[in-house]
């Protein structure tokens, strides 16, 4: 409601690059307000985590807790490795988030190119199919999925957790449409007149082109995966788990040590906010763009 | 060669010009246009063959097992028609999870479209490091669904949770998170809003700046105030982008399972709350498959699911035509 009646008050032909522009000076102070306000919310969950897992549960008693991290991080994150497996779980979430992004960016960005920028009987109503799929809730399908696991001896290893997930929906079209503006048809036409067949003009014309995108898909990709959890629950077990199945884990029991646990989910959490710091700009483009072409 | 590119099997707009000879085909060229031919088939193969394998073809065999009387560990099941959706349509635990799951689906969803369009629309305003806030909003995101069930369980808790000693601090009851249903509800729903919001906004944020100035100076011309604007031109705009954000917030959230199995006072159960008052219909499945190991009765709960889903997406879908279409009739 606030955010309504802010907008405005001047002419959004007065200054801005981009699309509308709102607000006079005093509007200005409440959209900064409302928006530190919002990444004061948004942050805090986490911060308080950090915050009890640098400490030790006692802070969850006091009336007014503090709102400084205590020196206790590292001891807990210490035992959070002594009471589950969780450099093994690390290395199964990087194993797994690994490989599928590596086959969803190569089958993605090949499929996406086929779709953009060939021509065959079939494209438009294939790829309308590929749409479709994006809504069909696969996540339905996992009781023949583990029947499927369990038949093949893979149930409790990382090939189950990693087969389902080696190519998506949202990958392939999410590259078709970026590979449709970016690779322009002449570049494809000189390379075939010097003779390159079409996965070597995939190859060495496509893929340089499209590599921002596939490189977003592949952030994307690993992010999901890493915090996959349902699947992986049913599919492997607590000797060789993945990082979020450890969490898990930690947790069970009658006695919930928060602590240990937030201690856990802070180490499990800083991979992927590390990866949000670094490629923070890209990330937002790849999903803005994303979603101006879907 | 270049024209085998661009107009092979069927014939649509060419961007090749004229048309070259081609008067002797070598095995080269023969070679090359199977490769023109074929290779596209190739190339989009790998994702139909994996989801053919991993996506549809489990669905669809989720359907024929839920006929069954199937056990985790069979190898295979005893055939019972439709008995396992019998049991079902009088089963007040299905039930309840379905109004849990509709529940929390819609104290999720609601507040997150419009708290989504309201920061978009304050992020579009001409900010300083705009990237920087973009960047910000997004912060929630990364953390995974379980650190988020737990971090969220941990806020809620009862006895020595954080949003307890502030509600105590300003004289207020404390509220039994986990055990009030209506509570339990609000709880999981603030952790989906928290985590998705950001995201949400960021796509609501790209349309918004898609929409082309000159229809909003236009506007400002014909004297509409800033209100106006946004419920008649913007929101209008926005519409596709609503729909998608809205279907596929249905299809996730629906589907809702690692919170509710998460924020339980006792874990690693899967009972949603002693009384199952906040048990969702997927993880009513997930027990019914994986603990009381009854695969056909779980496929069909996974069936049920997938109508329903389906039910509510069209439901979304029409509504929000019709209510941004109302919108751009007022235009």
């Amino acid at each position: 409601m606030t955010a309504v009646t802010l907008l405005g008050r001047r002419t959004p032909a007065s200054r801005g690059r981009r699309g509308l522009t709102f607000g006079d000076r005093r509007a200005r102070f409440w959209v900064y307000g409302l928006l530190i306000a919002f990444l004061l919310g948004s942050a805090f969950p986490l911060y308080w985590s950090f915050l009890v897992a640098s400490r030790d549960t006692s802070i969850l008693t006091e009336h007014v807790p503090p709102l400084l991290p205590g020196g206790n991080f590292f001891a807990n994150a210490a035992r959070v490795f002594d009471t589950v497996p969780f450099w093994k779980a690390l290395g199964n979430s990087v194993i797994v988030g690994g490989v599928v992004t590596l086959t969803t960016v190569f089958f993605s960005t090949l499929a996406g190119f086929a779709f953009a920028k060939l021509r065959f009987r079939g494209r438009d109503g294939l790829f309308l199919f590929v749409v479709a799929t994006l809504a069909v809730p696969t996540q339905l399908g996992i009781i023949p999925l583990y029947i499927a696991m369990s038949d093949l001896g893979w149930t409790g290893t990382l090939w189950a957790a990693m087969v389902p997930n080696l190519v998506t929906a949202i990958g392939v079209f999410w590259m078709r449409q970026y590979t449709a503006q970016v690779v322009p048809y002449e570049l494809i036409e000189a390379a075939r007149v010097d003779g390159c067949s079409m996965i070597r003009v995939y190859w060495h014309v496509c893929l340089p082109a499209v590599r921002p995108a596939a490189a977003f898909l592949a952030m994307f990709t690993f992010m999901t995966s890493w915090n996959d959890f349902m699947w992986p629950l049913i599919v492997l077990n607590a000797d060789n788990p993945t990082v979020q199945v450890a969490l898990e884990k930690l947790q069970a029991g009658y006695y919930v040590d928060y602590s240990l646990v937030l201690a856990g989910t802070t180490l499990a959490t800083i991979p992927i906010l590390i990866i949000l710091i670094l490629l923070g700009r890209q990330i937002v483009a790849g999903i803005m763009h994303g979603a101006v072409k879907g | 060669m270049s024209e085998t590119i661009t107009k092979p099997v069927s014939p649509p707009a060419s961007r090749d010009p004229a048309p070259r000879n081609r008067q002797k085909l070598s095995l080269r060229q023969k070679l090359s246009i199977a490769d023109v031919r074929y290779s596209p088939y190739l190339f989009i193969s790998p994702f139909f063959i994996l989801f053919a394998i991993t996506g549809l073809f489990p669905l669809l065999f989720t359907a024929y097992i839920s006929l069954f009387d199937w056990e985790l560990l069979d190898d295979t099941g005893k055939f019972i028609g439709l008995e396992n959706y019998a049991t079902l349509l009088g089963d007040d635990q299905f039930w309840n999870a379905l109004v849990n799951t509709v529940s929390i689906f819609l104290l999720s969803s609601v507040p997150q479209v419009i708290i989504a369009v309201l920061l978009a629309a304050l992020l579009n305003t001409n900010l300083r490091a705009s990237t920087g806030w973009r960047v910000g909003v997004l912060v929630p995101y990364v953390a995974s669904l379980v650190a988020v069930g737990i971090i969220f369980g941990n806020l809620f808790g009862v006895q020595y949770g954080l949003v307890n000693s502030v509600l105590e601090t300003f004289g207020l009851d404390r509220i039994n998170w986990q055990n009030d249903r209506l509570a339990s509800h609000v709880a999981i729903a603030v952790m989906v809003n928290w985590r998705w919001t950001g995201y949400n906004t960021l796509i609501v944020l790209a349309a918004m700046q898609a929409i082309p100035r000159d229809l909003i100076e236009a506007a400002v011309v014909d004297g509409a105030n800033a209100v106006r604007r946004f419920v008649s031109i913007v929101l209008p705009l926005l519409r596709p982008t609503l729909i998608f954000v809205i279907i596929t917030s249905t299809i996730g959230g629906l589907q809702i399972f690692t919170e509710p199995r998460l924020f339980t006072e006792l874990p690693g159960s899967s009972n949603g709350g002693a009384e199952n008052q906040f048990q969702t219909v997927t993880l009513y499945m997930y027990q019914s498959g994986f603990q009381y190991q009854d695969l056909g009765y779980a496929s069909a709960i996974a069936w049920a699911l997938f109508l329903v889903i389906i039910v509510f997406a069209l439901i979304n879908f029409l509504l929000t035509r019709r209510i941004a279409s109302s919108g751009e009739a007022d235009r």
